[in-house]
């Protein structure tokens, strides 16, 4: 079977399931007073110190969490609640975030009447950062957070995240970023960005699934999700899950380590895999920025074919992958990614993700080009239905 | 896979008789919510899951095929404008004809794969005739009678030889959580099962006439005449009985002046029947022929001489039936011992009474 979908979930590595398993053999509450909870508060805050680490933040900025989609909607929710007035209640937010971003701040308006404004992204689905500054001309008073992705999980394309804070900070509007699929794949240091918070996920680098921080920056506030014990900086309540932490701590230290040799090896398997598709099917469109993109993602569409029908195939054939597409209540809908980008809503259903990852190689590569002429020529015979 | 116990079943079956088997969930609304709720439906989210469980338990892969927009126009806007037309379709037989045996058959081909496996209760025998199922209650070859010979070779029915409650005990051996689930019954695109509503909805209320056929006087109104079906004797809202006290039936429906005529059981009575061309299921016959016939799903057999002529055929029914709607099927039935075999089927295009005109 080769698995190129590492960006839906990727394997633990092997030390941080070590992590995992010795850590959850260990009993303690880190809100504990006694022994094991020191001992289990000790792992966590080792854990914290190790992530801020990596990412050139401070340990007092990691706000643990139950996913990246929890870390996503706290920035998001949580610090446009503390800073809306009668006259600041506009978020601002892109075209392409992932759902974990689009849905929070499209509730906020739906639902808590706030005002939204989309960001335009261009053809290689880049953030329009012209629109972006006549905006906080216009109306940098009525902004109380500006969100835009470090990294698209669909086309790969990478944002000028630094640029955006730079562009953000006279008007003093903090700035999240989801990096939930950078971090550990291209070079992240959230004091350099000048990003206001930040979210990552466990299971998108290696980490346990169901783990992730909003690293958030000492100063900005945020209006709690979850109310309770007020575990972490009284943000985020719940029972820490020491070891889930150990093992995020353990994932993310590993990766950045590793990042710079472990991105060059799969921008190179990734290049090959390009150049070997575009010679299979000669009509298949590369999707996404070919430069500023992350080193494991290849996203093409293949005109007259249907997406669906091709991950079929190719899963029947051992290949796993994905469509670019958001399954809505049970039916593919048209990856908004694409339709931004300016894609037709055929080419938009045409489309695949392949994402490598650490355990990716040459020979997932090999089976998947093996198997793809196969599947795109009975599946333009289905054609687009 | 519908949701429902008979297709899991039936995919099994096909696993165990060795077919390499990919489970296939067809999403029919663009927003599911909007067709039916409850159970015992066959497109809304719960179903799509209940497939998807099913398909796990038997180790299948599973997809969801968008036929939304293929179901809307072929089968929703079919049942529109016939009713539009005044006449009774049959949805069900529509979307085999259409969607099942058409756009999925076609697509499944091109895919690779070499049929379509589906829960219906109908057998194929070796001599590639559709028969009608051992369980006479659940048989549903009426509503397959409309698949053209090539459309027929590439299904399966892997149920048609097994009871209904025999396939449910097996679900259940097989641990298929959808073994005690409903079955389904009514049109699947009507939340609430009311017809009548979902058509004033769509085709608008418009004040017309309740005539009697006999002596043309004026019995009472309507707000739209597509809410009826010729042989309908409920919900008339006739103030006043009938000189005879007899109960009183729509008799025929007329469009263009939204007009509803009513009387006597006695003027449905029918004995010849024309449909459209036919669709030949069996090598297909010139001259007159004894067969049995049905008019409706689950409904009355009547032997009749069938006779094709002027391109459609003509049914000489040896005992009358009573209420044939125009728009429903007629399927001409082979009788055998081992299953009524199909020979053909048409869309019933008009009615007549040799009886009744000589009165
Ligand atoms: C860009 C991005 N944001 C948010 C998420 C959600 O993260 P999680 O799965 O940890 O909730 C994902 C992954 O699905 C993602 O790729």
């Amino acid at each position: 079977m080769a698995y190129l979908d590492h960006a839906a979930t990727t394997p633990m590595l092997p030390q941080a399931l070590d992590a995992y398993v010795r850590t959850a053999r260990a009993l303690g509450n880190a809100s504990s007073l006694h022994g094991s909870g020191r001992t289990a508060r000790r792992t966590v805050e080792e854990a914290r110190e190790r992530i801020a680490e990596a990412l050139g933040a401070k340990p007092g900025e990691v706000i643990f969490t139950g996913s990246g989609t929890e870390a996503d909607n706290l920035a998001v929710k949580g610090v446009h609640w503390h800073r809306r007035t009668a006259a600041r209640n506009r978020v601002v937010t892109t075209a392409i975030e992932h759902h974990a971003v689009a849905d929070a701040v499209a509730w906020l308006g739906d639902h808590e009447k706030a005002d939204v404004t989309e960001l335009p992204v261009d053809k290689l689905g880049r953030v329009d950062t012209a629109v972006l500054a006549a905006l906080l001309d216009e109306r940098g008073t009525e902004i109380t957070v500006l969100t835009c992705m470090w990294a698209n999980n669909e086309v790969g394309t990478l944002q000028p995240i630094a640029e955006i804070a730079a562009m953000a900070e006279p008007h003093g509007i903090p700035v999240h970023t989801d990096a939930i699929q950078a971090v550990g794949h291209v070079p992240v240091d959230f004091a350099a960005s000048g990003a206001a918070a930040l979210a990552l996920s466990g299971h998108k680098l290696g980490g346990p699934t169901g783990t992730g921080a909003l690293i958030l920056r000492r100063d900005v506030k945020a209006v709690p999700l979850l109310h309770g014990g007020g575990q972490e900086r009284e943000i985020r309540s719940g029972t820490l899950d020491v070891p889930g932490i150990a093992s995020l701590a353990e994932a993310v230290a590993h990766a950045v380590r590793t990042q710079q040799v472990e991105s060059q090896r799969l921008a190179l398997l990734r290049d090959d895999l390009v150049a070997r598709i575009r010679e299979a099917v000669p009509d298949a469109v590369y999707n996404g920025d070919p430069e500023s993109r992350l080193p494991g993602n290849a996203h093409f569409s293949f005109p007259g074919c249907e997406g669906d029908a091709l991950l079929m195939l190719l899963d029947a054939a051992g290949v796993e992958c994905a469509t670019g597409s958001a399954c809505s209540a049970g039916i593919a809908q048209p990856s908004h990614v694409l339709l931004a980008m300016g894609a037709e809503a055929d080419d938009a259903r045409s489309s695949l993700r392949f994402t490598l990852g650490w355990p990716t190689t040459k020979a997932d590569i090999d089976a998947l080009v093996a198997a793809l002429p196969e599947a795109v020529r009975r599946a333009k015979t289905a054609g687009l239905s | 896979m519908s949701g429902g116990v008979d297709s899991a079943v039936a995919a099994a079956r096909a696993v165990e008789a060795g077919h390499d088997v990919t489970g296939v969930h067809l999403a029919l609304s663009k927003n599911p919510q909007t067709y039916r709720t409850g159970a015992r439906g066959c497109c809304t989210i719960e179903d799509s899951r209940d497939a998807r469980r099913a398909a796990d338990v038997i180790g299948i892969p599973f997809y969801v095929w968008d036929m939304a927009e293929r179901f809307h126009e072929d089968v929703v806007e079919d049942f529109y404008a016939e009713y539009a037309a005044g006449r009774t379709p049959n949805p069900c037989l529509r979307c085999n004809e259409k969607i099942k045996f058409a756009a999925v058959l076609d697509r499944a081909m091109a895919l690779g794969f070499d049929a379509v496996v589906t829960g219906h209760y109908a057998r194929k025998g070796d001599d590639g005739l559709l028969r009608r199922a051992v369980d006479p209650g659940k048989d549903q070859s009426y509503v397959l009678a409309v698949l053209t010979p090539a459309q027929l070779a590439g299904s399966l029915f892997p149920l048609g030889d097994t009871p209904k409650d025999q396939v449910r005990v097996e679900a259940e051996d097989r641990g298929l959580a959808v073994a005690r689930k409903p079955d389904s019954h009514d049109i699947c695109f009507i939340a609430d099962g009311d017809t009548s509503g979902f058509l004033k909805n769509k085709l608008g209320r418009k004040e017309g006439e309740i005539v009697d056929a006999a002596s043309g006087e004026v019995l009472g109104s309507h707000d739209g005449s597509h809410q009826f079906t010729v042989g309908q004797r409920h919900g008339l809202g006739l103030k006043r009985p009938a000189a005879d006290g007899k109960p009183r039936y729509v008799l025929s429906i007329t469009p263009v002046d939204n007009r509803v005529e009513v009387g006597p059981r006695e003027a449905l009575r029918v004995d010849r029947i024309r449909t459209g061309a036919p669709v030949w299921l069996a090598a297909e016959r010139t001259g007159p022929f004894e067969a049995e016939i049905q008019l409706r799903a689950h409904g009355e057999v009547y032997p009749a001489t069938v006779t094709p002529e002027d391109g459609g055929l003509t049914a000489k029914l040896h005992k009358p039936a009573y209420g044939v709607a125009a728009g429903q099927a007629l399927v001409v039935y082979e009788p055998s011992e081992a299953g009524d075999a199909v020979l053909a089927s048409g869309t019933i295009d008009s009615t007549s009474s040799v009886e009744a005109a000589g009165v």
